[in-house]
């Protein structure tokens, strides 16, 4: 990878760092709300069905955690044991989108 | 601390692969390191190789590893390292080849200073002709203060050889290569910002910093190549993000 693509990796990891630090407190607020606040579930899907903002707010989040992750996991297997290159890098990429595809489907799963 | 009569030193001797000779040095007042390693090789072991030039903190050529620690060893008192046991270990800088005993070879913390393009390009005078007119650079301006902040490095690798990120990163380019660029991309008076910027960014240059700050720690120079990487970093992002690189 070009050092330019090496820079834009830390400037997503940075920005999706910001970006975590608020959507993680705003997912614990809203689970421990959601428990403690005894909804069930048929009330928590009357929330989020339909609800748009809902959905691309858990779609930035599972975005930006799944590419944070993945950027961080490969800097750490890069100077632990020198997994580097071209297919690493992919493999980073695949594994960070996934990741986000995952918690993206959980979400449409509530959406729909 | 109660000072011993003796030191008990153990050297590093051979190459890559060798061992610790133990050496017994009388202990004097205001000794430092370097005068103790100078002792040894004068008194006691013609063959102890290891590099020293001006004595007085000038030059960066004496630094080794004391006690596990890398520093200068001309203005190491032998007193700030020692406790009440003598007991004064002695190794090459790590991170680094060795040449033989005491000396390492600082051939690669050199070459990465060449690769940070770590020299000053003249914007008026690019062909080396001297310019007409006096740059005239305010010293209270903003750029300046970050540059003048770097530039009183000696050249010594203490930051190279307590840099993490450089024993798990053999190409990472290193704190002090990294502070001398910062210097020059400060520097009103210099044309190369565009090459530099690209030759600090990614994986084996700035960005790989985990801003740990042993460097800042330990330059005995007292500078911040920590803050001066941060500012690659932060000067790097924009740039990218504004579309200016």
């Amino acid at each position: 990878m070009s050092t330019r693509g090496q820079t834009h990796l830390w400037m997503v990891q940075r920005v999706t760092a910001m970006i975590l630090a608020l959507a993680v407190l705003v997912h614990l607020v809203t689970i421990i709300g959601a428990v403690r606040g005894g909804l069930s579930a048929a009330e928590i899907l009357g929330r989020t069905h339909g609800n748009g903002a809902w959905f691309a707010f858990y779609v930035v989040f599972a975005l930006s955690a799944g590419l944070h992750g993945a950027i961080g996991l490969r800097n750490i297997a890069a100077e632990t044991i020198g997994l580097r290159g071209r297919g690493a890098d992919l493999a980073w990429l695949a594994i960070g989108l996934v990741t986000a595809g995952f918690g993206i489907r959980a979400a449409y799963g509530l959406f729909a | 601390m109660a000072e011993p009569a003796s030191l008990k030193v153990s050297v590093w001797r051979g190459g890559e692969q060798g061992d610790f000779a133990r050496y017994e040095v009388p202990a004097r007042a205001n000794q430092t390191v370097l005068d103790v390693v100078t002792h040894i090789q004068r008194e006691l072991d013609p063959s102890l190789a290891y590099r020293f030039a001006c004595r007085v903190g000038m030059c960066g050529s004496c630094a080794m590893t004391v006690n596990g620690r890398a520093r200068w060893t001309c203005r190491t008192h032998v007193r700030k390292v020692v406790g009440a046991d003598g007991e004064l270990e002695l190794r090459p800088l790590a991170n680094l080849p060795v040449i033989r005993d005491l000396a390492a070879d600082l051939t690669p913390f050199f070459d990465k200073w060449q690769r940070a393009q770590g020299r000053f390009q003249p914007k008026d005078a690019t062909d080396g002709a001297v310019p007409e007119e006096f740059a005239v650079v305010p010293p209270a301006s903003k750029a300046r203060r970050e540059a003048d902040a770097g530039i009183e490095c000696i050249g010594c690798a203490v930051c190279y050889a307590s840099c993490d990120v450089v024993t798990w990163n053999p190409d990472y380019l290193g704190p002090a290569a990294l502070n001398r660029a910062w210097t020059l991309v400060n520097d009103v008076r210099d044309a190369g910002h565009g090459e530099r910027l690209d030759a600090v960014a990614g994986d084996a240059g700035c960005h790989s910093c985990h801003s740990t700050q042993s460097c800042t720690e330990r330059c005995p120079k007292n500078l911040d190549p920590s803050s001066a990487i941060a500012g690659l970093k932060r000067r790097l992002f924009w740039d990218t993000l504004l579309g200016r690189r």
